[in-house]
């Protein structure tokens, strides 16, 4: 059996990163930051996509996660950004608990358009509530770090460096989670509800856990997002927004806990290099890009890296 | 000896349909019963009704001198009483491995030993082992080693029945209910399962009920048969007795017979 080297990796892949990130223009870093946030919630929703599950609404949770980080700094003027995401974790996982009495019953396009109303209901409320700005949303105080603030040129760093941080241990946690006996569960319910039951577990509990998981990482990736933009509003529950984490999660594929990182990077790298070649075609190329990837890597770009597993 | 399960007035409908009707059954501990009949006769609503996948009309099932009759399927295997499918009911994209890790993995959560984030070191209850070690020595048991980092989707039928039997033996089951273990399975591999099997249970101590067509493996294995037809137990005796009554032979071995006739037929059509 080879040695599982996974976590090394990315460990160092990160830490070159925050090294290497002074020397970085700051855009590169908005660039990472951003993909690290998306990547996050890729990762919540590779996990449903591994027992079968489709979000099409994750964004719910996104949105959820900025809204509860803005709203630290708006009504009790707390700016500190571990804190921010704690919290975005908290209440998306919260809000993921008490609908996923609902979700958990449901399977296949049920599930999906369930969950994309939800989100849409979201988007709703928001752009109908005055006290948290409406469609133009609000703005996230700037943040500070275990209560010191840095230095505006060191924001950005700072920023992305607590980023990297956050999603090394999620991804650690994801990673060893899915390293142990149970970790096949998802998969075993996806081929075999039936036969899941009769082993002695709940299915729809099991579905329930990951249901909330996914969220707790859509929260955080939320959470990273608005303190990176220093601006919220409820296009973050938009549809929209959720297709681009399905986007991502369908261009990277779920072989591995990196992958969603890497398909949220290489997503912020055609989008700009799009918009900025083409402004008005920009979608045609994403389009055209996960288009291929379909065609020629069906199981997304991780299987790149992989060797073809013989059966 | 001590009565382990017992079945008291079941009876079940499905519209016009009678799939159980007054069945009493009380099943002896270590004892190893061939439930026979034709197709439809009631062998695996009997088995359904046992594990709670289908709730009888009226009537109860007593397990250990508990009432388990309303608890759902995962309940009743968490108290020991686990069942193997006709058709293989496995999990097409994880390894034979796999199958039995994610097995011990749901064993272990169940008895408070591991959660998520386990690797499933802890002895698994009734095996005295880590999980990994456990998965092995029960693939080892049911011949299944060679085959472990195969993909189930890719194996051949047999093994599919085998592994099918062998995930159940993770929760170290008090009753163990076979659906017909050997259907799907060629002639001259059927007594090879069986025997493996059998001695693969009996090794861990189990309480066995197996429905089955071939009446030479239940002649063979059981040491009580119950014969169904049409929803009720026509006879519940000693193989040799069951096998000689006149009307099993006119309702489930001559059906049997012709049944096998018609396949064979129709295999030479």
């Amino acid at each position: 059996m080879s040695r599982d080297r996974t976590l090394p990796i990315l460990g160092t892949v990160l830490l070159a990163l925050v090294l290497a990130g002074p020397l970085l223009p700051k855009w590169i870093l908005f660039l990472m930051t951003i993909a690290i946030a998306k990547g996050l919630v890729a990762l919540g929703l590779m996990l449903l996509l591994r027992a079968g599950l489709l979000s099409f609404g994750q964004a719910l949770y996104y949105c959820v996660g900025a809204y509860a980080a803005g709203a630290l700094g708006r009504f009790f003027n707390i700016s500190d950004m571990l804190l921010q995401m704690v919290t975005g974790a908290l209440v998306a996982a919260l809000v993921a608990f008490v609908l996923g009495f609902l979700l958990a019953r449901y399977r296949g396009i049920f599930f999906g358009l369930l969950s994309l109303a939800l989100s849409m209901i979201l988007y709703g409320l928001l752009v109908k509530n005055e006290a948290l700005g409406s469609t133009d949303g609000f703005n996230i105080l700037p943040s500070t770090v275990f209560g010191v603030r840095p230095v505006q040129e060191w924001m950005r760093y700072v920023v992305v460096t607590t980023g990297c941080v956050i999603a090394f241990l999620a991804t650690a946690l994801v990673h060893r989670y899915l390293k142990t006996p149970l970790g096949q569960l998802a998969p075993a319910i996806k081929d075999n509800e039936i036969r899941v039951e009769y082993m002695g577990t709940s299915v729809r509990n099991a579905i329930h856990v990951m249901y909330v998981v996914a969220a707790a990482l859509s929260g955080i990736g939320g959470a990273l997002a608005a303190t990176t933009v220093g601006h919220i509003d409820p296009d973050m529950a938009y549809w929209t927004t959720s297709g681009e984490f399905i986007f991502i999660a369908i261009l990277a594929g779920t072989g591995s806990v990196v992958a969603p990182f890497l398909g949220a990077l290489i997503f912020g790298i055609i989008h700009t290099v799009a918009y900025d070649v083409s402004p008005n075609t920009w979608q045609m190329t994403l389009g055209t890009a996960l288009l291929l990837v379909i065609v020629f890597l069906p199981d997304g770009l991780w299987s790149l890296f992989r060797r073809r597993k013989v059966a | 000896m001590a009565v382990v399960l017992d079945a008291r007035n079941l009876n079940k409908h499905f519209g016009a349909i009678t799939a159980a009707m007054n069945i009493n059954a009380a099943i002896e501990q270590d004892s190893v019963v061939g439930l026979i009949g034709t197709n439809g006769a009631g062998k695996t609503t009997f088995i359904n009704m046992i594990t709670g996948y289908i709730k009888p009309d009226t009537g109860s099932i007593v397990y250990q001198g508990r009432d388990i009759t309303a608890l759902a399927p995962r309940a009743i295997t968490r108290i020991g009483i686990c069942r193997s499918f006709q058709i293989p009911q496995l999990y097409a994209s994880l390894s034979v491995f796999e199958h039995m890790m994610v097995g011990l993995g749901v064993v272990l959560r169940n008895a408070g030993l591991g959660g998520y984030f386990s690797r499933g070191q802890p002895n698994v209850p009734g095996h005295d082992a880590p999980a990994p070690e456990v998965a092995e020595r029960i693939l080892e048991r049911f011949g299944l080693a060679d085959y472990r980092d195969k993909n189930a989707q890719v194996l051949p039928g047999g093994v599919r029945k085998l592994l099918d039997i062998a995930l159940t033996m993770v929760a170290k089951p008090t009753i163990l209910l076979l659906d017909e273990p050997t259907s799907g399975v060629s002639a001259e591999e059927k007594f090879g399962i069986m025997e493996m099997v059998m001695a693969a249970v009996k090794g861990e101590g189990a309480t066995v009920l197996f429905v089955e067509h071939d009446m030479e493996v239940v002649s063979r294995f059981a040491q009580r048969v119950l014969a169904f037809y049409d929803g009720r137990i026509i006879a519940d005796a000693a193989p040799e007795v069951v096998l000689a009554d006149a009307e099993v032979k006119r309702y489930v071995v001559g059906g049997e017979l012709r049944r096998m006739e018609a396949q064979a037929g129709a295999a030479n059509a």
